[in-house]
C-alpha cells in the first residue's frame, strides 16, 4: 500500500508539473505595457512553488514507499537534527523567498495601482450594470453630462441616466457597448456601477478591478497591440453573470480618430 | 520522550464538586438517550450524522453544476420535473446553476467543513482526551446541536420557496445581498432564510466554542497539564477561540444585512442603485463594509475548517508511524501562530475590491507569512514519517493524503497571496482550484483520517479496511482529476461563477471542464463505497477492541463505545505526554498517557 | 457586424402622407356594431431614434443587417405615433376574455411585438426563437411579479395576467431589451402601427370613453358617442419633446 501510494503520488505531482512546464494552459499573449511585470512575478512564483512541491511529494512518496509497512525489526530513528532542520528551512529559505516576492512584486502592483496615468490619458467613463457595460466618452464639448440614477431608462438608451434638457454638457456624450481605445496611448477608466459589485477583466491587459457601487474607481492601462478582445465579470452580480461581458477594441490612432469623429451627434 | 515533570496542579470539573452526578449513568426514555441526550458522545455523532447528509446534499449539488457547465444545453432527466420554473425540460436556467452553487458553497463550509471535524470530532473525542466525563455546559451542548440542525433546516427551506435558493455565493455580497427580489429570483425570501441561516449558525457555533475553551480549561483529569494535551485537542482549542472571534463577528454582520433586507437600513447600500429599472430606497451604506465584515469571519473560517484536520493528524500519524511526533511543541506553536495571523490577512481576498491599493500590499506580508508555520508543520509531518514503521491502515493513509493535498493547495496559495499575480488570477478557476484543495479536499481527508481513526471508538465495531483502502486510493485519483485543472482553467483565464461559457476565449477550456465533470461524477461515485462501509461496519463490523491501533490518549484508555460517563466512575489519572510512541512499554512499543508510572506496574 | 454607429437619421420631417387603413391588435369585426376610428400624432420635437447597441451578444447584433432603433418612441410619417395602445376604458360590456393566446417572442433580441395587448385573463405566451437565454422579467404593479429565464430550446412560458395595467417588461440579460403588456379590462382594443392609425370595432351603439395609452407620453382620454353602424372618429394628438 505504501508503494502504491508512492508510485501514485509521484505520478500525480510529475503529470501535473508537465502540464504546466508544457504550458498547454498559459496566459493569453500580453497585449499591454504593464503585463510583463506580472508575467515575470508568476514566472518566477511557478519556478519557485514548483520546486517545493515537487520536493515535498517526492519526499512523502519516498518516505511511504521506504517506511510502509516495516516490520519491528527496524529500528525507529529521528529525523536527523529533530525539529530545528525543518523550523530553520522553513523560516530561512520561505522566509527569503517571501521577502524576494514582496519586493519586486510591490513594485509591479504599484506600477498599476499606485501610480498616476500619465496626464495625457484618455479618459473614459465606465459604467457596469447586470448585465453588461457601457462606455461614454467626452463629446467636442470635451466635458461628460451628470450622472442621475433617478434618470436611468435603459428602454430609452439612457443608460447613464443624463439629463441633455437640462444639461448642456451631456448632449455630446458619445456611448459605446465597446471600449474604443486607441493604441499605445494611456487610458484612464473611471469605474462605477449602476446597480450591484461587478468588475473589470481583461486577461490580455493582466488587468482585472471590481466596480464597487457608491464608488467612483480609476483604473489605467496602455494597451500595445490593435487587437480586440473580451472584457468579462469576475464579481458575482446576479444571474446573467456568465453573459457579462463586452469587447475591448484597441484601434491604431488614426481609426480611432475616425471612430470619435463619426460618432459625435451632427 | 518521557515526561518527567511532577504532575502539575490540575483544576476539578467544574461539575465534579456539584451533587448532582453529570450524567445519570443510563438517561431514562430513548429520546432522552439518543435524540435530546445531554451526552457529547451522542451529540458529536450527530454533528457527524448532519454533516454526512449536508456533505450528500452538497455533493450532488456540484454534480449537478459540473453536468451543466460541461453540457450546458442538455437536459437532466428529472431536472424538468423537481424545478419545473428553473429548469424548463430540463435544462438548467442560469439561476438554477447559481442557486446551486450558493448552497453547495454554504453547505460545505458551514455544515460539512465546519460541523464534522470541528463540532463533531471535537465534541466527541476532546472530552475523553482530556479525561473529563463531559463537556463543561452539557445543556449549551446540546442547545449548540439543535439550533445548527435548526441552521441547516432554514437553509434548505430555501429549495422550497417559490423562486428558489439565493443565487449571490456562499460570501453573500452586498448589495446584491441586501436589496431583495429586484436583484434577481431567489433574492427575495431565499436570500432571507440564507441569511437567518447563518445567524443561526454563528449563535449555534459561539455556544460550542465556549464549551470547548471552557471543557479544555477547566475538565482536565488529574495529570493532565496542558502540555501533555494530544495534538487533536490542541487544534479544536485553538479553533475554538478563533470560532468565538471569527462568528461573533459574522453574527452581528447577518443581522445588519438582515435589518438591510427587512427594514429599510442602508448599512451596505449606498444611495442611488438602479435595479431592475427601480431605484433602490437606500442610501448612505458601504458595500465594502460587508465585505470587511465577512472577510474578517471569513479567513478565519478557512483555519476553522483546516486546523482540526491539522490536529487529526499529528494525533493519527504518530500512532501509525509508531514514533513520536517530530517537534509536538513546534506544532503546537505553529497552530497558535497560524491562529493569530489568520486575524491579519482577511484583505487579500479584497485586493482588487477597490479598498485601498496599498492595504493590499500590507496585506499580502501576513498573507506570505502564514505559509511559514504552515511549512513547518508540514515539514514535520513529513519528518515524522522518517524513520518509522508506518502502519498503512486507511486512516493513516488519509493522513499521508492530507499532507499531498496540503502541500499542493498550499502552493498555490502562495501565487494568490500576491497581489500582482491576483491581478490576473483573481476570480479565476485558479482560486477555485486553491481552495478546494486546501479547505475542501485537505480538510475532507482530516475528516476520513478521522472517521477511520475513531469509527471503532464511536460505534464499538470496526471499519472494513480493504473497502477503506480502495476508497483512499480511488478519492486521492479523483481529487487530482477534478481539482489540479482547475489550476491550468484559471491560468489560462477561465473566469469562475460563470453557468455557462459562450465567450469566445472561454469556450477553448470546455474539453478540460468535461474531464473535470467526469472525475467529479467519478469521485463522487466513489464516495458510495465509503457510504456502504459506514453503514455495513456500523451493523456488522468486527468488534473493536479498547485500543484498536495500540495508540496512547485517553479516548483508547476506556471501552468502545465507551460509557455514559466515559469512564466508568474512574477518571483516569495522567502521567505522561500523548507521544509515547517507539518505547518499550507494558503492552507493546508505546505507553499509555493513563498507565501509571512504570515504576509502579 | 459591428453595431455602434450613432447616426441619427432626420426623421421629424413635416411630411403629410395618408396611407392605407392598416389595423393591428385584437380588435375583432362585428358586423351591424359601430366602430371607432382615429389617428395618433404628435406635436414638437419627438427624441431622436437612437440605434441599440447590441456588441455584448454577437449572436443577436448578426441578426440586423442595420442596427434596430431603440423602441420608446417611434414615430412614422405624418408625426404618426406607432406603439400607441388604444382602448374602450369605460362604457360598453367588458365580455369574456378571449382564449387565443397573445403571442410573444424574443427574436434577434428584441421583443416582437414590442407592446403586447391583452385583455385580462388572456392567455399569454412567451417563446424565445434566440440560440441564446434570454430572461424575462416583468414588473407588474398590481399583479404577481416573476422572473425567469428561457435557454434556448426552452418551451415557450404560459401565463396570464388577471388585472389590468401596463407592465413593463425587461431582459435582465440583454439590458436594451424592453416591452410591455398591455394588460386591458376590453377585448376593444388596437395597437398603432407606422401610420399612426387604429380602428375600435364591434362597438354597439353608446357613451364610450376612448384612451390612448403610450409609453412615454402617457394617457389622453376622449369620449366618443357610437351610433348605429356609423364609424366614429377619435384623433390623439401627444406632444413630444426632444428629451
Amino acid at each position: 500500500m505504501g508503494k502504491l501510494f508512492a508510485v501514485l503520488v509521484a505520478l500525480i505531482t510529475l503529470v501535473s508539473t508537465g502540464i504546466f512546464v508544457a504550458r498547454i494552459w498559459w496566459p493569453p499573449p500580453d497585449i499591454s505595457t504593464l503585463g510583463i511585470g506580472i508575467d515575470r512575478q508568476l514566472t518566477e512564483t511557478m519556478v519557485a512553488a514548483g520546486v517545493l512541491f515537487v520536493a515535498a511529494q517526492l519526499t512523502l512518496a519516498v518516505f511511504a514507499w521506504r517506511y510502509g509497512g516495516r516490520s519491528a525489526a527496524h529500528p525507529i530513528r529521528v529525523f536527523p537534527g529533530g525539529a530545528a532542520p525543518m523550523v530553520g528551512f522553513a523560516v530561512v529559505l520561505v522566509g527569503l523567498e517571501i521577502a524576494v516576492l514582496t519586493l519586486i512584486g510591490t513594485r509591479v502592483w504599484s506600477r498599476i495601482f499606485l501610480t498616476p496615468p500619465a496626464p495625457n490619458a484618455l479618459a473614459i467613463d465606465v459604467q457596469a450594470e447586470q448585465f453588461a457595460y457601457c462606455f461614454r466618452y467626452p463629446g467636442p464639448d470635451g466635458k461628460l453630462g451628470a450622472v442621475h440614477p433617478e434618470l436611468m431608462d435603459e428602454g430609452s438608451g439612457n443608460f447613464f441616466g443624463l439629463d441633455p434638457a437640462n444639461d448642456t454638457a451631456a448632449r455630446d456624450d458619445i456611448i459605446s457597448a465597446t471600449l474604443e481605445v486607441p493604441v499605445g496611448r494611456p487610458i484612464l477608466l473611471t469605474l462605477h456601477a449602476k446597480d450591484v459589485g461587478h468588475s473589470f477583466y481583461v486577461p490580455d491587459l493582466r488587468l482585472q478591478q471590481d466596480f464597487v457601487p457608491g464608488l467612483t474607481i480609476p483604473l489605467h492601462f496602455t494597451a500595445t497591440r490593435a487587437t480586440k478582445r473580451e472584457i468579462v465579470c469576475t464579481q458575482l452580480c446576479g444571474l446573467g453573470h456568465y453573459n457579462m461581458r463586452a469587447y475591448l477594441e484597441v484601434l491604431p490612432p488614426d481609426r480611432f480618430a475616425q471612430w470619435l469623429k463619426e460618432q459625435s451627434p451632427e | 520522550m518521557s515526561d518527567t515533570a511532577p504532575p502539575p496542579v490540575v483544576r476539578r470539573h467544574a461539575l465534579q464538586g456539584r451533587v448532582r452526578p453529570p450524567h445519570p449513568a443510563a438517561p431514562p426514555g430513548f429520546l432522552r438517550r439518543h435524540v435530546f441526550s445531554l451526552d457529547h458522545k451522542v451529540i458529536g455523532r450527530q454533528y457527524l450524522d448532519l454533516a454526512l447528509v449536508a456533505v450528500l446534499t452538497g455533493m450532488v449539488l456540484s454534480w449537478l453544476m459540473r453536468f451543466h457547465l460541461a453540457y450546458p444545453e442538455a437536459a437532466l432527466p428529472g431536472l424538468g420535473a423537481l424545478a419545473p420554473n428553473r429548469a424548463p425540460n430540463g435544462v438548467m436556467t442560469p439561476e438554477l446553476y447559481l442557486s446551486l452553487m450558493t448552497m453547495h458553497g454554504t453547505i460545505m463550509v458551514f455544515f460539512v467543513l465546519t460541523t464534522a471535524p470541528f463540532a463533531g470530532f471535537g465534541n466527541f473525542v476532546l472530552p475523553l482526551q482530556v479525561g473529563a466525563e463531559d463537556m463543561a455546559f452539557p445543556r449549551f451542548n446540546m442547545m449548540s446541536f439543535w439550533v445548527t440542525l435548526a441552521a441547516f433546516l432554514v437553509l434548505v427551506a430555501a429549495f422550497f420557496v417559490p423562486e428558489g435558493p439565493p443565487l449571490s455565493g456562499w460570501t453573500a455580497y452586498a448589495p446584491l445581498s441586501a436589496i431583495g427580489k429586484d436583484a434577481g429570483p431567489g433574492q427575495g425570501l431565499g436570500q432571507t432564510l440564507w441569511v437567518c441561516s447563518i445567524a443561526l449558525f454563528c449563535v449555534a457555533q459561539l455556544l460550542g466554542s465556549l464549551n470547548f475553551i471552557a471543557t479544555t480549561l477547566d475538565c482536565r483529569t488529574r495529570g493532565m497539564s496542558l502540555m501533555r494535551l494530544p495534538q487533536s485537542t490542541w487544534a479544536w482549542f485553538i479553533t475554538s477561540v478563533i470560532a468565538l472571534i471569527a462568528f461573533s463577528v459574522l453574527l452581528p454582520a447577518c443581522i445588519l444585512l438582515l435589518l438591510d433586507r427587512v427594514a429599510g437600513t442602508s448599512f451596505f447600500v449606498p444611495g442611488g442603485l438602479v435595479v431592475s429599472d427601480r431605484l433602490q430606497p437606500h442610501t448612505g451604506g458601504s458595500p465594502l463594509l460587508w465585505q470587511h465584515l465577512f472577510w474578517f469571519f471569513g479567513h478565519p473560517e478557512v483555519y476553522i475548517a483546516i486546523l482540526p484536520g491539522f490536529g487529526i493528524v499529528s494525533h493519527i500519524l504518530p500512532a501509525f508511524a509508531r514514533k513520536p511526533l517530530l517537534g509536538p511543541r513546534v506544532v503546537i506553536g505553529c497552530m497558535v501562530a497560524i491562529g493569530f495571523l489568520s486575524y491579519t490577512v482577511w484583505g487579500h481576498h479584497m485586493f482588487l475590491s477597490g479598498m485601498n491599493p496599498v492595504s493590499a500590499t500590507l496585506f499580502s506580508v501576513p498573507t506570505l507569512i502564514i505559509t511559514i508555520p504552515a511549512t513547518i508543520v508540514t515539514l514535520l509531518w513529513i519528518g515524522t514519517l522518517y524513520g518509522s514503521r508506518l502502519r498503512l491502515t486507511t486512516a493513516a493513509l488519509f493522513c499521508l493524503g492530507f499532507v499531498s493535498v496540503f502541500v499542493t493547495g498550499g502552493m498555490s496559495g502562495f501565487f494568490l497571496a500576491q497581489p500582482s499575480i491576483d491581478t490576473y488570477l483573481h476570480g479565476t478557476y485558479f482560486v477555485v482550484g486553491h481552495f478546494h484543495f486546501v479547505m475542501g479536499v485537505a480538510a475532507m481527508f482530516g475528516i476520513f483520517a478521522g472517521v477511520y481513526f475513531w469509527f471503532p471508538k464511536m460505534y464499538g465495531r470496526m471499519l472494513d479496511e480493504r473497502l477503506g483502502k480502495l476508497h483512499f486510493v480511488l478519492t486521492l485519483v479523483g481529487v487530482y482529476c477534478i481539482f489540479m485543472p482547475m489550476h491550468y482553467l484559471g491560468l489560462a483565464g477561465n473566469v469562475r461563477r460563470y453557468s455557462a461559457f459562450t465567450d469566445d476565449y472561454m469556450k477553448g477550456s470546455l474539453p478540460l471542464h468535461r474531464f473535470i465533470t467526469i472525475a467529479a461524477l467519478f469521485t463522487g461515485a466513489v464516495q458510495l463505497v465509503f457510504l456502504a462501509n459506514l453503514i455495513r461496519s456500523r451493523l456488522r463490523g468486527a468488534k473493536a477492541p479498547d485500543n484498536p491501533w495500540e495508540a496512547t490518549t485517553l479516548e483508547w484508555a476506556t471501552s468502545s463505545p465507551p460509557p455514559a460517563d466515559n469512564f466508568g466512575g474512574h477518571p483516569p489519572v495522567v502521567a505522561r505526554g500523548p507521544n509515547e510512541y517507539g518505547v518499550p512499554g507494558p503492552t507493546g512499543d508505546f505507553v499509555m498517557q493513563a498507565a501509571p508510572e512504570l515504576g509502579e506496574v | 457586424m459591428r453595431i455602434r454607429s450613432l447616426q441619427f437619421p432626420l426623421l421629424a420631417s413635416a411630411l403629410v402622407v395618408v396611407g392605407g387603413v392598416a389595423l393591428t391588435g385584437a380588435s375583432r369585426p362585428a358586423p351591424a356594431a359601430g366602430s371607432v376610428s382615429g389617428t395618433v400624432t404628435f406635436t414638437g420635437t419627438p427624441p431622436k431614434m437612437r440605434p441599440i447597441d447590441m456588441a455584448k451578444e454577437p449572436a443577436c447584433a448578426k441578426e440586423h443587417a442595420t442596427p434596430i432603433m431603440v423602441e420608446n418612441v417611434v414615430t412614422g410619417p405624418g408625426n404618426a405615433v406607432e406603439n400607441v395602445v388604444v382602448y374602450v376604458s369605460a362604457g360598453g360590456a367588458a365580455g369574456a376574455a378571449a382564449t387565443t393566446p397573445v403571442r410573444y417572442d424574443q427574436k434577434g433580441c428584441q421583443y416582437l411585438p414590442h407592446v403586447a395587448v391583452m385583455q385580462a385573463g388572456q392567455p399569454l405566451t412567451i417563446y424565445n426563437d434566440d440560440p441564446i437565454s434570454h430572461n424575462i422579467h416583468p414588473m407588474p404593479k398590481a399583479n404577481p411579479e416573476w422572473n425567469k429565464s428561457q435557454p434556448t430550446g426552452s418551451p415557450p412560458i404560459r401565463t396570464a395576467y388577471a388585472k389590468p395595467e401596463f407592465i413593463p417588461v425587461k431582459c435582465n440579460i440583454h439590458p436594451w431589451m424592453h416591452g410591455y403588456f398591455a394588460v386591458l379590462p376590453t377585448s376593444h382594443s388596437a395597437l398603432t402601427g407606422n401610420d399612426g392609425k387604429f380602428e375600435l370595432t364591434g362597438l354597439a351603439p353608446g357613451k364610450y370613453t376612448i384612451t390612448a395609452w403610450h409609453e412615454k407620453f402617457g394617457t389622453q382620454s376622449q369620449e366618443v358617442t357610437v351610433t348605429g353602424t356609423k364609424a366614429a372618429t377619435a384623433d390623439f394628438v401627444f406632444k413630444a419633446l426632444p428629451y
